[in-house]
């Protein structure tokens, strides 16, 4: 199989149910929210245009609202509402509000003064005035404030999928962990085409003449409801326990499908991000989790990783890997780089990434604290030697690598160091390297070869039970095809690996992954 | 009709209407003449509880308002605003309808009457359905006189009603308006600042300044009266034209000449004003005019210079 042959079209043939279903999800959580922000935005907007000294505060909080990272939202909401689509349906129609709320409020007090007072004069009630002349009459400014709310809210729902909520997210952030450009596609195109035919469509509805917009306004609920029901719970049989895997860890061979195919494991299964899936797992929303073996939430959220007894999870040892024409460039970086050859290993590396993502210790701190402890440390020389780009990727391990390679470099060599930290995930950092964007970063050998190299099934089935074999094959790969060298080993392997809580371990005696099967088929 | 005693309203420290007084009879036009800022707009607000009163009563029908449900009294209030204020989204008929589906009128009742007010302001019922926007200044002002006028109230608030048409159609519509039985039968009060308007519509005028009224009198009054020399300014410009405008034939009779030559069919009534009368000059280019007085049949003649010589004997008389 050699999925960079596989055509856009094919993949989406291939993966149509499942396209389908995450654009039905996806529409469903933008309109379930849209509609719950519209049931709170417009009284609310009515209210401060009836009230003029709340408008502030309340324009005011909507907009601090809006300005909140969504992956940060998306996690303040996890102790509060777990995961799934409760907290992805909060966190969108929070982004939703502020254009429903401000646009309404706007279009109130839009209203001909002249207009409203004929109606007050002629009899009107308070209610009345509002229904029959302030609402209709700001009609098109509310349905402006809708559809910038509906565009916003597309956009944003594929980070649901970051909480285990589904939607098209799952094939952005899928292809971009595998480094499957078919899969981003797959779920960017039709994003895309969403937020561009809702925003046509209500434009329409917006130009529409008087006479048709007391249609369009009665239709908008029912529009809004009917979207809404497309949303059904991400589909999953139950079972005892339940599982919360990466995009990335769902679409790999050596992953769910490996899981799945060597253990016959059956689990529910969402999908969620890294970065909020320890904490879901620690907070019970979830039981098992795909974890990586060094990451310092381990230790944090006093989780196990259960032991791999057939061995489907390739090794992940970390190197840096390094451009060919940079190491001749570069004539002491491969030295320097090898300094840290074999100085980490596993239970090093979980206490370093516990230190930074649990104590919230500086990366920079971290790493040098380490290299001091090692005797590696040396003041930075003067640095007008060329300059060194440095990448990694976009997670706590590596800003520590980075930071101890530019240390090693400034403090060995007259060279210069920029560091590019945080290009995502293997696809926006590999592709920052080949395209000389950067000079190294630390890559993990079950990384090289299965989302990079991509052999065939077989080649890899032979390859993952051995450390050397897997490195030696990478190295050869990368030379071959890339001009890229691997250096030296870092010495720790950060290798996939199923983790539970502690005490559930203890208590459901589950130690290896074959336990956790005997478990779940246990009546 | 309506009485208002000691009427005031406050904004803050600013004193917008202050402790005044009036009364309008029924089927009286009372017009409140003055500057902007002078508090007739608020006054005028104050009768259809559009602004709260500070203090002061206001009577319509022995009834005082303040202790009314503002919604009922504003319903039986007809009001006619500079602007008209016509709802956008609503056609014609809708915005005509508006205050007898708030009573809750049958339709055929509604549609009745609208189609009766259309014709007597001559507005075809292609108009119906029409938008405000598709018609043009003077229809749009029409169509707000209509929506006023549906219920049939007895009583007509009207805030510059026609301060924002040109000339032309202003004049063309204060004929029609004096002309409308409808609004005869009604107890108007108007505000404007225009003062040929005011002369030319108002049974009686109260001049306002700075939220006290300075004189409550008929046109004449204030022409030949003047309780100071405020309102003596305040007409100085325009003279000669209101005195014109404001002295009627019958107040002239003593003075005109019997009947020299045989009656002209078209004689004037004995209501006609002056201008009126020496328009006829003008556009009849007669040597001289002819008055009738409707209830002996007696008819006087006079030239353009007796006509006026008589003006100015009426104006000795009254001792300006």
């Amino acid at each position: 199989m050699n999925e960079q042959q596989q055509t856009l079209w094919g993949f989406m043939a291939e993966q149509k149910d499942k396209l389908l279903e995450q654009t039905i999800q996806h529409i469903g959580l933008t309109f379930i929210s849209l509609f719950i922000a519209v049931a709170i935005g417009l009284p609310l907007g009515i209210f401060i245009a009836r009230r003029k000294q709340f408008s502030g505060p309340v324009l005011g909080v909507a907009g601090v609202l809006q300005t909140i990272p969504s992956i940060a939202l998306l996690g303040f909401m996890i102790p509060v509402l777990g995961i799934g689509p409760k907290p992805a349906i909060a966190a969108l129609l929070l982004y939703a509000l502020l254009p429903i709320i401000r646009n309404t409020f706007t279009g109130i007090v839009g209203v001909d003064a002249a207009v409203k007072e004929a109606a007050t004069a002629m009899g009107m009630s308070k209610w009345q005035v509002l229904f029959k002349v302030e609402l209709p009459l700001a009609m098109p400014v509310i349905f402006a404030g809708v559809r910038t709310a509906t565009v916003i809210t597309v956009g944003v729902a594929t980070l649901a999928s970051y909480i285990a909520a589904g939607g098209l997210g799952e094939f952005i952030f899928g292809g971009i962990s595998l480094n499957n450009t078919n899969m981003i596609l797959a779920g960017a195109i039709p994003a895309a085409l969403l937020a561009i035919v809702f925003d046509f469509l209500l434009s329409r509805l917006q130009k529409l003449n008087i006479k048709k917009l007391k249609i369009a306004t009665a239709s908008l609920p029912l529009l809004l409801i009917l979207l809404s029901s497309f949303y059904f719970l991400p589909s999953a049989y139950a079972t005892k326990l339940k599982a919360g895997f990466t995009p990335e860890f769902m679409g790999r061979h050596d992953g769910n499908l490996g899981l799945q195919s060597k253990y016959g494991l059956k689990i529910s299964t969402v999908v969620i991000s890294d970065a909020v899936m320890y904490k879901a797992a620690y907070e019970k929303q979830l039981d098992v989790i795909s974890g990586y073996s060094t990451d310092g939430r381990l230790k944090a959220y006093n989780l196990v990783v259960l032991d791999d007894d057939k061995k489907i999870f390739p090794p992940y040892y970390a190197a840096p890997i390094v451009r060919e024409s940079s190491l001749k460039k570069f004539a002491l970086l491969e030295k320097i780089l090898n300094l840290l050859a074999d100085k980490i290993n596993d239970s090093v590396m979980t206490a370093l990434n516990y230190k930074t993502d649990y104590l919230h210790q500086s990366p920079e701190k971290v790493a040098k604290d380490f290299l001091v402890d090692k005797g590696l440390w040396k003041p930075a020389r003067n640095g007008n030697n060329g300059l060194v780009r440095i990448g990694s990727k976009i997670f706590g391990e590596q800003y520590i690598l980075a930071n101890m390679y530019s240390m090693l470099i400034k403090g060995n060599s007259d060279y210069g160091v920029a560091t590019k930290t945080g290009l995502g995930g293997t696809k926006i950092c590999f592709d920052a390297l080949t395209n000389d964007a950067i000079d190294f970063y630390p890559e993990y050998t079950g990384t090289g070869l299965l989302a990079i190299l991509q052999p065939s099934l077989k080649t890899v089935d032979s390859l993952t039970s051995s450390k050397e074999a897997t490195y030696n094959y990478v190295k050869k790969g990368f030379h071959e095809k890339y001009n890229i060298a691997w250096l030296k080993p870092i010495g720790f392997n950060n290798a996939y690996a199923l983790m539970i809580r502690e005490k559930q371990a203890k208590d459901l005696k589950i130690k290896t992954i074959s336990d956790l099967k005997r478990y779940l088929e246990s009546k | 009709m309506i009485k208002v005693e000691h009427l005031s309203k406050s904004f803050g420290n600013v004193k917008a209407v202050d402790d005044i007084s009036f009364e309008v009879k029924e089927h009286e036009n009372l017009i409140l003449l003055g500057t902007s800022g002078c508090g007739k707009t608020t006054t005028l607000k104050m009768i259809n509880r559009l602004i709260e009163p500070s203090g002061g009563n206001i009577f319509i029908n022995g009834q005082n308002i303040l202790q009314q449900q503002p919604e009922i009294l504003r319903r039986g209030i007809g009001y006619v605003l500079q602007n008209n204020g016509l709802f956008p989204h609503y056609t014609v008929a809708q915005n005509i309808a508006i205050v007898p589906q708030l009573l809750k009128w049958d339709k055929a009742r509604t549609e009745k009457r609208i189609a009766e007010l259309l014709e007597k302001l001559h507005l075809t019922t292609d108009y119906l359905t029409a938008y405000p926007a598709e018609l043009s200044g003077g229809q749009q002002q029409r169509v707000g006189l209509a929506r006023a006028l549906v219920a049939d109230p007895a009583v007509l608030l009207m805030d510059e009603p026609f301060g924002a048409l040109d000339n032309v159609t202003r004049s063309k519509i204060h004929q029609e308006f004096k002309a409308l039985d409808e609004l005869k039968r009604k107890t108007i009060i108007m505000v404007t600042h225009d003062v040929q308007e005011a002369f030319e519509l108002g049974d009686h005028i109260c001049l306002m300044d700075k939220g006290k009224i300075v004189q409550d009198d008929s046109p004449a009054g204030l022409l030949f009266n003047p309780a100071n020399d405020f309102v003596r300014g305040f007409l100085q410009e325009q003279r000669l034209q209101l005195e014109f405008k404001t002295v009627r034939m019958h107040e002239l009779w003593q003075w005109l000449p019997a009947l020299e030559k045989e009656v002209k069919p078209d004689s004037l009534p004995i209501e006609t004003d002056l201008w009126t009368g020496l328009e006829q000059f003008k556009f009849a280019a007669a040597e001289t005019i002819n008055v009738r007085n409707q209830q002996d049949h007696e008819v006087r003649s006079a030239s353009f210079e007796q006509l006026m010589s008589a003006f100015y004997q009426y104006k000795q008389q009254r001792g300006v």
